[in-house]
């Protein structure tokens, strides 16, 4: 057995590897230990891990099968990565209708968390643009699934934590887009109310919206930040604007010291002043856009050998900056502060998926050096008035939260368990069902 | 638009040199085993553009095959430019030690069969004057080890072929390239402990191609192997034959 992390690097698990490598004879009957498909291991906590158990790691699993150039559809294995087809499909003239912010994830990994993007409030979910996909499953199924067949299975699988069957090939739908280069606007906002005002005005004409917040900014600037809201370009940038390609890397862990509470507060006062105006006009590649964080390989180096924990929450909009401000005030008073902490409005498109974390309302994201325990502690106060707020936490990057919680946010799990395959589990589902 | 045969298409080095040659437009034939799974690299490789890709299905171990299939790439290619070999087995070599019929089975694969198919191509491609020949070879058959010497021994001999060919052919127009991966990460390597020497398939099949285009005789891949087999090569027998490798 090797030694396994995830992407956030906590925790650390034992599992075996099987890397099934051809669509047509693979067969995951009889294993004696229970499975998880695995992508790329992208998720920041244990829900791509499976201890004790059996990951299948989905790498080989990498061929396209079909690509409409004219109607913009595309089938591939569930191992192909994000990354790959926009190489394929960019130079045609098409785009991903919805991607997360990084492209280093497969297919499978994108449809098991059904990831959400910048214009969340236009195009709904990952999954809502996939139109049909084959299930295999350890009581040797093959199941074909889309919304009019299999179509229970089909929900269950979209933001199933990969816990329904291993998804060899899929179907997606693509955006049609002009240019491979982006328009986009940053604005610097004072608090909490001018974000929603921003929000409210920029969601009706810009495709994609998001803001980074400085979440340690107290009183009268609680929730003070930079707007960030981008379209496709009908611009084609002159010659001189070369891509730049991963270039920078985390050869070995930074030194624990180097991210604290004083490194985080001065980072993010710098990067909250770093447009003077208040306001900036931008021109470039959708990489920079979409990917910011993808030009340094393994940024998650960053935060040293004890690995990191993300946060990521939603709540309703309808008592939202009220709660919002409430999670802000406890972040801040505890004085953790987050590097990166991002926060978006939710549209109201439903996604298909059974388990999906999106849903209309404001979703918050943060990500702390890990503190240890006042740090779990933190997590829980937060976890409480989420709850309260009927809103929920994102598996995907969870490595924490207890069952009671998940149990609190997704009370349609045991519908899901159904649907789950006997032979299937994770690190994860372990600790938030107990099954 | 160059024309090129893969044989061994579904093996992961193959198909990585596949997906480079499609985005340079060549015109492509695969040839291995496996029908169903020629389809799926084929499909690959149509979906990422390729113009014009053909599937052949032969036992590749039965020289009796390679005739017909050389015949129906040419015919398809309208020419041939280029060959890479790729197919071959890591044999267990525990059984191979114990069954000799195990080990001629090994050898016929690695080698033998080979051989055959290169008599047949290098004929061809000497009559035309012109073509290129990359074999997938090992650094395995530089030195025999216990671990692992009927693999060792096969790609040895092929390498050693593969010298004789190239002689043979300098002045015909012919180029013969031997490929010497070491480590590479694939299906056939799915139960080892990678480590610090371990390259992608993608790796190596940019080598290749690099390779072919400059007409180089025998690359190591990565480079850094020449110089690990140098030394390896180096140690005295008397010495080696006592060493665990």
């Amino acid at each position: 057995m090797n030694v396994f992390q995830s992407w956030g690097r906590i925790p650390a698990v034992r599992q075996n590897k099987l890397f099934p490598e051809w669509r047509n004879t693979l067969s995951i009957e009889d294993r004696g230990s229970l499975l998880l498909p695995y992508g790329r291991g992208r998720s920041y906590g244990d829900s791509c891990l499976n201890d004790r158990q059996t990951i299948c790691v989905t790498s080989r699993l990498n061929h396209f099968i079909h690509f409409d150039r004219e109607q913009g559809i595309l089938r591939c294995e569930s191992g192909v990565g994000l990354d790959e087809i926009l190489q394929l499909v960019v130079p045609h003239g098409w785009f991903l209708a919805v991607t997360p912010g990084t492209q280093y994830v497969t297919v499978g990994g994108a449809i098991a968390n059904d990831v959400h993007g910048k214009n969340h409030h236009l195009a709904g979910t990952f999954g809502c643009h996939l139109t049909a996909f084959e299930l295999v499953r350890t009581t040797g199924e093959r199941l074909y699934c889309s919304a009019t067949e299999n179509a229970a299975m089909f929900k269950a699988t979209i933001g199933g934590l990969g816990l329904t069957g291993l998804i060899t090939w899929a179907e997606i739908r693509l955006k049609k887009m002009a240019t491979p280069f982006m328009d986009s606007e940053t604005i610097r906002f004072e608090n909490l109310a001018e974000f929603f005002v921003l929000s409210e005005e920029s969601d009706r004409d810009w495709e994609y919206t998001v803001a980074w917040i400085d979440c340690l900014a107290q009183g009268e600037s609680l929730g003070r930040g930079l707007f960030i809201r981008g379209r496709h370009s009908e611009q084609l940038m002159s010659a001189s604007g070369k891509i730049a390609k991963r270039r920078l890397s985390m050869p070995v862990n930074a030194p624990g010291f180097l991210l604290n509470q004083y490194t985080i507060r001065l980072f993010n006062k710098i990067y909250y002043r770093k447009n003077r105006k208040g306001e900036s006009v931008a021109h470039g590649h959708y990489e920079s856009f979409f990917y910011p964080l993808d030009s340094i390989g393994n940024w998650n180096r960053m935060y040293g050998r004890r690995g990191f924990y993300q946060y990521q929450c939603l709540v309703p909009l309808s008592d939202g900056q009220a709660i919002i401000t409430r999670l802000l005030e406890m972040i801040a008073a505890s004085g953790m502060g987050s590097f990166l902490s991002v926060l978006k409005k939710f549209g109201d498109i439903e996604s298909p998926g059974m388990l999906s974390f999106p849903r209309p309302g404001i979703t918050l994201a943060l990500d702390f050096p890990n503190y240890g325990t006042k740090l779990l502690t933190l997590f829980e106060k937060l976890d409480e008035q989420v709850m309260q707020a009927k809103g929920a936490v994102y598996p995907a990057k969870d490595a924490r939260m207890s069952a009671k919680a998940f149990q609190h946010y997704f009370p349609q799990w045991r519908d899901f368990s159904r649907y789950r395959d006997p032979g299937m589990s994770s690190s994860f589902w372990r600790r938030v069902t107990g099954e | 638009m160059k024309k090129i045969l893969i044989i061994g298409a579904t093996s992961a080095i193959a198909r990585e040199v596949a997906k480079i040659y499609v985005l340079q437009g060549a015109r492509l034939c695969l040839a291995g085993r496996d029908e169903k799974k020629l389809h799926i690299v084929a499909d690959d490789l149509t979906a990422r553009g390729a113009q014009a890709v053909q599937v052949l299905t032969v036992e590749l171990t039965d020289p009796a095959t390679h005739g017909d299939m050389i015949k129906q790439a040419e015919d398809f290619l309208q020419g041939l430019d280029c060959v890479l070999i790729a197919y071959g087995s890591l044999p267990d070599q525990h059984a191979c030690e114990a069954d000799a019929g195990q080990t001629l089975k090994e050898l016929n694969t690695n080698f033998i069969s080979v051989v055959a198919l290169l008599t047949r191509l290098a004929n061809d491609m000497e009559q035309r004057g012109h073509g290129v020949l990359a074999v997938i070879s090992s650094v395995a058959g530089d030195r025999g080890r216990q671990s692992n010497y009927i693999y060792g021994a096969a790609k040895g001999g092929l390498s050693i072929f593969l010298q004789g060919l190239r002689n043979r052919l300098a002045s015909k127009g012919v180029h013969v390239l031997t490929v010497k991966p070491g480590f590479v990460d694939t299906p056939m390597t799915v139960d080892f402990n990678k480590g610090l020497l371990w390259v992608s398939a993608e790796t190596v099949a940019q080598g290749i191609v690099k390779a072919m285009d400059k007409k180089r005789d025998v690359v190591y891949l990565p480079w850094f192997w020449r110089g690990i087999m140098l030394i390896i090569k180096s140690i005295p027998e008397r010495m080696f034959k006592k060493m665990k490798l």
